[in-house]
């Protein structure tokens, strides 16, 4: 191992799912404690932590800090929307890539069980009925489902509807398939907020959200947290033997934001930044996507998960329906994608998701994986999107011990 | 004479021909229906007015089915490339079933009254309708 590579020495996940009983801290306090057992260190070795939570209040990082320890370190409290665990986690290892400390601490948790539709909507501009022009489009009236839609499903709905209308193909039932899988995926996952296999009927005549994505299609709003210890390869150098085997190589670890695109002031694009950090992140890993042996992608919706099969390099540009159909993206296929049942099933605490796909891959690499372990995991990739947006991809492989 | 109508954002230009207007960077050529301080594309703070084509097709869209408290349902949500500039905006006058909305069909712009405000002042909306 170089000194200057970066390593997951521990990492956790709860159970996703609703925590009536539970606050933000004492669930990012569980994957806190648990992701430093794991890692065989305390408090005591941590040099920074970075924290998200971005539904939350500010300061989540010294809250969680109360419960687990307070050592004086430098905390960031990041808020990247649904890409802020994936930020936390890159900014702990910006802080040792700098040398500023050889061990960090990254956490994300949200509560979000119950809360329904996210995006849209808004409260009247004012109370009295008067056409009144304000804001930067000198909008007299809050325009969601006026002039387009602002609510998620319907956004990523047109992402996949506009990939269909590029290359064809992208019908109704394809993206229920696509759900499908997921969903099947997440029976083998004891720590998915859901676990039941739904039929393609049940998928597709499931209430319709926002077409053609039906609730099942939509990812799952729970509680959850997850957290993760990573330290600089000079550091794991002189820890034991079994820290070492377990440790995980972070290969590569991207974040961009959406460079300007025609379109993107009437449609978020989500594929440009994510086609950049994607070439980015095999560049810097020295890997192909034909290398990768398990992806963990942002599902927020199964109309979501069809281009960044093409985003990701997994098939070739346009070809991203008949990859799908090739059965490719099954755990039993060549390209296993989300087999912890995606955020479809496995569900979508937001500021916990960055992370939690990390577990999963580590998870496998470690061999830890049980029931649903791909066999032979050496490689996996991570990929999570924030609207706004930001993309964040790590790339992970199995220790060399 | 008085005003009696205001269109739903300033971008929308009311009168004997209804159409779109956007801000265009004098530099690159990028084109914003909001107010900007600076070119996205390219940095430049020179914009000029420039007119929207009013026929396009649909790139795009959702019906939506559900939607935020007091977003009336269901309604057609798209995409319309009217001559290269994307515009998002509602589909008008066609039933909200996949069988009724295609990708690629044709559209062009239509407008309707969203009512009077207590003062009177009538709120105009635009969409999108089959040409």
């Amino acid at each position: 191992m170089a000194t200057d590579d970066i390593y997951i020495l521990g990492i956790y996940m709860t159970k996703f799912g609703k925590y009536p009983d539970k606050d933000t801290v004492d669930l990012a306090s569980e994957a806190v404690i648990a992701a430093l057992a794991d890692a065989q260190v305390t408090m005591k070795d941590i040099g920074v932590m970075a924290a998200g939570c971005l539904m939350g209040q500010g300061g989540i990082g010294q809250m969680i800090q109360k419960q687990v320890g307070q050592t004086g370190i430098p905390v960031y409290n990041v808020s990247n929307a649904c890409a802020t665990g994936a930020t936390a986690l890159r900014t702990a290892i910006m802080a040792i890539k700098a040398g500023e400390c050889d061990m960090g601490l990254a956490v994300g948790v949200e509560k979000l069980a119950g809360v329904g539709l996210l995006g849209g909507g808004g409260t009247p501009k004012s109370k009295n009925k008067e056409w009144t022009p304000q804001g930067r489009f000198g909008s007299v009236t809050n325009v969601d489902g006026l002039i387009g839609t602002a609510a998620m499903p319907g956004t990523f709905a047109q992402v996949g509807m506009e990939y269909g209308h590029k290359y064809g193909g992208a019908t109704f039932e394809l993206f229920a398939k696509i759900s499908e899988k997921n969903h099947a995926h997440s029976t083998l996952n004891p720590l998915a907020a859901y676990s039941k296999r739904m039929s393609l009927d049940e998928i597709m005549n499931d209430i319709m959200i926002s077409y053609p994505n039906t609730r099942p299609m939509c990812s799952a709003n729970c509680d959850g947290a997850a957290a993760a210890v990573v330290v600089s390869g000079a550091k794991l150098k002189t820890l034991s033997l079994e820290q070492q085997r377990r440790a995980v190589k972070v290969s590569a670890s991207i974040l961009t934001s959406d460079p300007y695109q025609e379109a993107c002031q009437v449609l978020p694009d989500v594929n440009t930044l994510t086609r950049i950090a994607a070439k980015q992140a095999y560049e810097q890993a020295g890997v192909s996507p034909s290398d990768l042996n398990l992806v963990e992608l942002h599902d927020c919706f199964a109309t979501a998960e069809l281009v960044h099969y093409d985003n990701l390099m997994l098939c070739e540009e346009g070809g991203a329906v008949d990859f799908f159909n090739s059965g490719a993206t099954w755990r039993d296929g060549s390209m296993p994608v989300n087999v912890s049942g995606g955020l479809e099933s496995k569900g979508h605490p937001i500021a916990a998701t960055g992370i939690a796909n990390i577990w999963e891959v580590c998870h496998h690499l470690r061999g830890e994986a049980g029931p649903r372990q791909i066999e032979g995991a050496k490689v996996g990739l991570a990929h999570v999107i924030g609207l706004g947006s930001a993309c964040g991809i790590h790339i992970l492989e199995k220790s060399a011990l | 004479m008085t005003i009696t109508q205001v269109p739903l954002v300033d971008y929308l230009v009311l009168g004997d021909k209804p159409h779109l207007i956007a801000n265009e960077c004098t530099k690159c050529g990028a084109r914003y229906f909001d107010r900007r301080n600076a070119c996205a594309s390219c940095f430049a703070t020179d914009f000029k007015k420039v007119t929207i084509v009013n026929e396009g097709i649909v790139r795009s869209f959702t019906i939506v089915t559900f939607a935020a408290p007091g977003v009336p349902v269901p309604f057609v949500a798209a995409i319309i490339d009217c001559g290269g500039t994307s515009v998002r905006g509602n589909l008008a006058n066609v039933d909200p079933t996949p069988e009724k909305v295609t990708l690629g069909m044709k559209v062009k712009l239509t407008t309707y009254s969203l009512g009077a405000d207590d003062n009177g002042l009538e709120a105009i909306g635009f969409g999108y309708e089959p040409a």
